[in-house]
């Protein structure tokens, strides 16, 4: 089947023949969709969670009486009686009044780490975001085992996740290509996607999940290696919190990079499988 | 073919509207969902129940929290929630030093008891260190001494049909507009005679001191630290946990939080 004179098209050079492949499994499609509501609930209910206590450690425990402390969001006076908010990386200070530590309109100040717009829910209640945030964490981990297993048996991990020797070969090549916004539409994943998704699927997600794990005093019975494998569940929730940030900025990159390829066909390939490729490059690219 | 990708492409923008409008009105639509009785809100509370059976099929009953070693003790153990309670009946107790305590047992038991805090130290005792988790998300290890629950429970011969061990507490907590309401709490059989659960009475190498719920307070080393009910005052063996306040087993969980608290 073929699409032909699709608008959002500009004949860059001669017009190509353009025809359409089924890009992604319905596996695929669902578990993609599936993390994408889950990983959305997960983020701002575990924002909501950390305002509970707005500083993160090393180590087994928090220091109260000693100084472990790696980040904190806080609201603090200054000298002229203003309270500003004050985040705190590594024992670097900077002041984030008006997003972290104090937020909300100048007549209604809100002190607290991260402000309502980014926490479920909108104002503060650890009760209710660790309500949300377990339900989403078994959805989560359930949607996760389903998409490993299917993987494994219908080739996807090792066809167009796994990094091979090729991928590695080409890699240079493929970053130059990204950073001059060429793109290839052959409709594969390029060595680049490759090392990407194999990074967010099989590092940053079981990560995510082991250090979530880490954090619960049934588990630590359970499993104590965790303790040992993060180095104390203060640690396992400082590298919880990592992660949330990479996997922000995972999906602040993979957003630019589906509206920077083509929204549209990018879009439809993960809502009905079909992807639209340029003939010339499964032919091979004339570059 | 056409008309198909003008409604494809007008769902999109449809689709990317509705997702860009969420961050700017904050997710306070979703509020409402998420209120005490509302539906959603009890659906996806229910997840709580999955985890409780999983980890209780998952961690044999008698599986020990980690305990730590004397030089991971680096601080004082943070006190939390009530610190001073102001009820005239623990204001008494504390001024004799507690000589006039005694902790009542009671329920589901052959033998109802009463027990004096040396009663309570003539018992055999357990010491452990330990890390207390908070809800909030921060930890803190310490050294607990106490008699574990399930010499106590012995004691006054716990009968057939037991399910929960509720623990009555001194201190009264806020209930809002609602006025306030003693704290309380409850666990289960499991939890109830697992070898750590203990009534501590010393902390650190000294006596439990009022700020940590002097004369005596819980330890559920496998579970989140509001499970570990300060200055107890009696405990109830019973069947079902509706009777008491909410209904929902202790004063935070009327409030909205898990019963379950290994997670």
């Amino acid at each position: 089947m073929a699409t032909t004179g699709h608008e959002g098209d500009t004949a860059r050079s001669a017009p190509l023949p353009k025809s359409t492949i089924r890009r992604h499994r319905l596996a695929t499609r669902l578990t993609h969709w599936a993390w994408a509501a889950a990983l959305f609930f997960l983020l701002m209910s575990g924002l909501q969670i950390f305002n509970a206590h707005p500083e993160l450690y090393l180590g087994q425990q928090s220091g109260f009486d000693f100084d472990n402390s790696v980040f904190s969001i806080v609201p603090i006076r200054d000298g002229n009686g203003d309270v500003r908010g004050r985040t705190t990386v590594l024992g670097h200070s900077f002041d984030t009044t008006g997003v972290l530590g104090v937020s909300g309109p100048e007549e209604g100040r809100d002190y607290r780490a991260f402000p309502a717009w980014m926490t479920i829910p909108s104002y503060q209640d650890l009760a209710s975001g660790r309500v949300v945030h377990f339900f989403f964490a078994w959805i989560f981990a359930a949607v996760y085992a389903a998409w490993l297993v299917t993987s494994l048996i219908n080739g996807h991990l090792r066809r167009d996740v796994l990094p091979g020797w090729g991928d590695i070969r080409t890699l240079p090549r493929t970053l130059i290509e990204h950073l001059c916004f060429r793109f290839d539409h052959s409709g594969r994943y390029n060595s680049l996607q490759k090392l990407t998704y194999a990074v967010v699927l099989l590092l940053l997600f079981p990560l995510m999940i082991l250090t979530g794990l880490t954090m619960s005093p049934g588990m630590n019975a359970a499993w104590p290696w965790l303790l040992d494998l993060f180095g104390g569940r203060q640690t396992a929730r400082t590298i919880h919190f990592v992660v949330m940030l990479l996997l922000v900025g995972f999906f602040v990159v993979h957003l630019f990079m589906v509206f920077a390829a083509g929204p549209i066909n990018e879009m439809r390939s993960m809502i009905t499988g079909r992807y639209r490729v340029d003939s010339r490059d499964e032919e091979g690219r004339v570059s | 073919m056409n008309r198909l990708l003008v409604s494809r492409r007008h769902f999109l923008r449809g689709a990317a509207t509705a997702l860009s409008a969420a961050p700017l009105a904050g997710c306070d639509a979703l509020d409402p969902l998420l209120a005490g009785g509302d539906p959603v809100r009890g659906m996806i509370a229910s997840a709580n129940t999955l985890t409780y059976r999983v980890q209780r099929l998952l961690i044999p009953a008698d599986r020990l929290a980690p305990e730590f070693s004397e030089s991971e003790i680096r601080q004082g153990q943070r006190p939390n929630g009530s610190t001073d309670p102001t009820d005239p009946a623990y204001l008494a107790l504390k001024d004799g030093a507690f000589a006039d305590y005694r902790l009542s047992v009671s329920g589901l038991v052959e033998r109802p008891i009463s027990l004096t805090l040396d009663n309570l130290r003539n018992m055999p005792s357990r010491t452990q260190i330990t890390r207390h988790d908070c809800v909030e998300g921060w930890s803190c290890i310490a050294r607990w001494t106490g008699v574990p629950l399930a010499q106590v429970l012995a004691a006054a011969q716990v009968r057939s049909g037991a399910r929960y061990v509720v623990f009555h507490c001194f201190d009264e907590m806020s209930l809002g507009l609602s006025g306030s309401t003693a704290y309380y709490e409850s666990i289960d059989m499991i939890d109830a005679r697992h070898p750590q659960t203990i009534l501590a009475y010393g902390l650190n190498g000294s006596a439990l001191p009022v700020s940590n719920g002097a004369p005596l307070r819980l330890r559920v080393e496998r579970q989140l630290g509001y499970k570990m009910a300060k200055y107890i005052r009696a405990i109830e063996v019973v069947s079902d946990l509706s009777p008491f306040g909410r209904g929902r087993g202790g004063y935070w969980e009327d409030l909205g939080y898990d019963w379950y608290a290994g997670i």
